[in-house]
């Protein structure tokens, strides 16, 4: 086989799953402490036009810490709610991702997307730190999951909240600081997409990377290793797109933007009876 | 509670505009002669895009109350969509009433296949429904993108649409753009109202939802089939509303046929605590949403995906007043 193609074939997988792992990561992080966040596509939504935004004014360094800070304001509303309030998790979320979506778009109309905006965006000039921070953010995930009395309180509160209670967890701030970790996580993955590879916002660009993103948390059957490798099997695949076409495929192309989803499907499939979620998730 | 919340976030709306520079009052009246402003703006607006939204707020409300959550509608909608304009396409030769049924009909199968799919994995697998439903919303999206610039592309293959489905499959107007749809989504929902309020099975249904292990163990009902059982129905009440929205509106298959209506049923379910008969009054409120939001763009140039953002609002503040009330918890937890 062309070595081009190789190359290039694993170029693709690692772009396409740098934004994936990083979101990923983060939900891990929220789903271990018990909470099952759908308003990480919001957040990664809220990351990605953020970048862009601050990114046009003050350079792209800029946009990617002030993409962190939107991502954790859209996770800062599921902790108000469904952990403060304890309201039901997964329609917290979904109505977070939906406001993002409205929010994002309106925003993005009346400003970069006006027409009258003649400011051009530079992307960063080292993407691929970002893929390097995404990557280590797995081991030290690791390390502080299974080395430190936080990481063990975090889990525990994933696991039984009473019990956490009264062993002396804060569940609530545990949750909530969870979530803000998630949502960082997750807008730098928004951030990833604008700065490092598209070099611009568009509506409802992130196209559910926030959803696939929790099928690769339980593809990797919520560890940190594992949800590396779930998250490079799904850039793998989808990368798989150009090394056929540039073999000479002729394929339509949305089989590639539905294999990843369906996949997922057929692993969750065989992988939910064998690993076991974080008890508490979602309650 | 939930008007409260309505008129809180279009407060909240208008104020957000007011800070960044926009004429609120200008917007919000807009929005409201979008909506109501005419006959027109109300039958052939707010009450034509009600009509998927109620029918596929009853196909959420179903699967919720009955302890199944499927967050996948847009996806059933799509699929019932395809299945509609496959057939409508093909029934030329048959007289109007026949053609209609059998138009919708493909569709409510296609739905319920789709709806079919989270329901074994669940079953089998045990595969949560919240995750699999909504993978399966992209799916559906990538089948649609994929018929309508392959198997079902119009004759002169220009353009990513289908062709037109056959005049006889075409739903009667009722007045302006309106069609039969909404009648018809008003019978659904009397229909469903007496199936929870009064018949055993929907009962059981209700009480898979409400309590599965006091169901399961005291009324002997059995929970798991249930939830399948209206993972299925509620796919094929969304299929439905694709195939009426083929055969009343669009006429076609479009690659963007639902902006996001799946969703916002959601919310339309959520805002009538999911009764039946409060989903027709909260779906004909986000049409009017819907149509006010266009007619502020149209009028007011603030663009209308902000819709979006009051319906969040909405789903919110019903959620926090009502707490746990709004959803049943779903039955036992798999893994």
């Amino acid at each position: 086989m062309d070595l081009l193609l190789v190359t290039g074939f694993l170029a693709a997988t690692l772009r396409i799953a740098s934004p994936l792992l990083l979101a990923a990561t983060g939900e891990l992080i929220a789903e271990r402490a018990g909470v099952l966040n759908l308003g990480i596509e919001g957040a990664m939504l809220a990351g990605a036009l953020a970048s862009a935004l601050a990114g046009t004014m003050w350079g792209p360094e800029a946009g990617v810490i002030v993409a962190v800070l939107a991502g954790m304001m859209m996770t800062s509303i599921v902790a108000l709610i469904a952990v403060r309030a304890r309201a039901d998790q997964v329609i917290t979320g979904t109505a977070v991702t939906l406001g993002a979506v409205g929010l994002t778009g309106a925003i993005y109309r009346m400003t970069l997307g006006s027409g009258n905006s003649e400011q051009t965006l530079e992307t960063l000039r080292y993407p691929w730190t970002l893929t390097l921070l995404a990557c280590a953010a797995v081991p030290l995930c690791h390390f502080t999951f299974y080395r430190t009395r936080w990481g063990l309180a975090l889990r525990a509160t994933g696991e039984d909240r009473e019990a956490a209670e009264a062993n002396g967890v804060a569940v609530e701030r545990m949750q909530s600081v969870a979530l803000l970790i998630a949502g960082a996580f997750a807008g730098l993955g928004g951030a990833v997409l604008v700065l490092g590879q598209v070099g611009s916002f568009a509506e409802k660009m992130t196209a559910g990377r926030g959803f696939v993103a929790i099928a690769i948390v339980v593809l990797g059957r919520w560890r940190p290793f594992g949800v590396l490798g779930a998250a490079l099997a799904f850039g793998a695949l989808q990368a798989l797109q150009y090394l056929l076409q540039g073999m000479g495929f002729d394929l339509p192309y949305q089989l590639f933007l539905v294999l990843p989803y369906g996949v997922t499907l057929l692993a969750l499939a065989g992988v939910v009876g064998r690993a076991r979620a974080p008890a508490g998730l979602g309650k | 509670m939930p008007l409260l919340a309505l008129v809180g976030a279009l407060l909240l709306l208008g104020v957000g505009l007011a800070a960044t520079g926009n004429d609120a009052t200008a917007a919000l009246v807009a929005m409201v002669r979008g909506a109501f402003g005419s006959p027109y703006a109300f039958f052939s607006q707010t009450l034509l895009r009600a009509t998927p939204l109620i029918i596929l707020g009853l196909a959420v409300a179903f699967a919720f109350r009955s302890g199944a959550l499927n967050i996948g509608a847009e996806g059933q909608f799509y699929a019932g969509a395809i299945a509609a304009t496959w057939a409508g396409v093909r029934c030329a030769g048959l007289p109007p009433m026949i053609a209609v049924c059998w138009v919708l009909c493909a569709g409510c199968v296609a739905g319920m296949a789709w709806g079919a799919v989270p329901a074994w994995l669940r079953v089998r697998f045990g595969v949560l429904e919240v995750i699999s439903t909504l993978l399966l919303n992209f799916v559906a999206e990538s089948v649609v993108s994929w018929m309508v610039t392959g198997p079902l592309q119009e004759a002169r293959r220009a353009y990513p649409q289908s062709d037109p489905i056959a005049i006889s499959a075409h739903l009667p107007l009722l007045t302006g753009r309106l069609h039969l749809g909404f009648l018809l989504a008003l019978i659904l929902a009397g229909v469903l109202w007496a199936f929870f309020g009064w018949t055993r099975l929907g009962f059981e249904f209700r009480a898979a939802g409400a309590g599965p292990k006091a169901a399961e163990t005291i009324g002997r009902i059995p929970v798991r089939r249930r939830v399948a059982q209206a993972l299925l129905v509620s796919g094929a009440i969304a299929g439905l509303a694709g195939a009426i929205e083929v055969s009343g509106v669009s006429y076609a298959l479009f690659q963007s046929l639902s902006p996001g209506y799946g969703f916002t049923a959601i919310a339309v379910a959520l805002l009538a605590r999911l009764d039946p008969r409060a989903v027709v009054l909260s779906g004909i409120l986000f049409g009017a949403l819907e149509a006010g939001a266009a007619g502020m763009q149209r009028d007011a140039g603030v663009p209308s995906v902000i819709v979006y953002v009051i319906e969040a609002v909405v789903i919110i503040v019903v959620l926090v007043a009502g707490r746990r009330r709004a959803v049943p918890k779903s039955p036992e937890d798999p893994g």
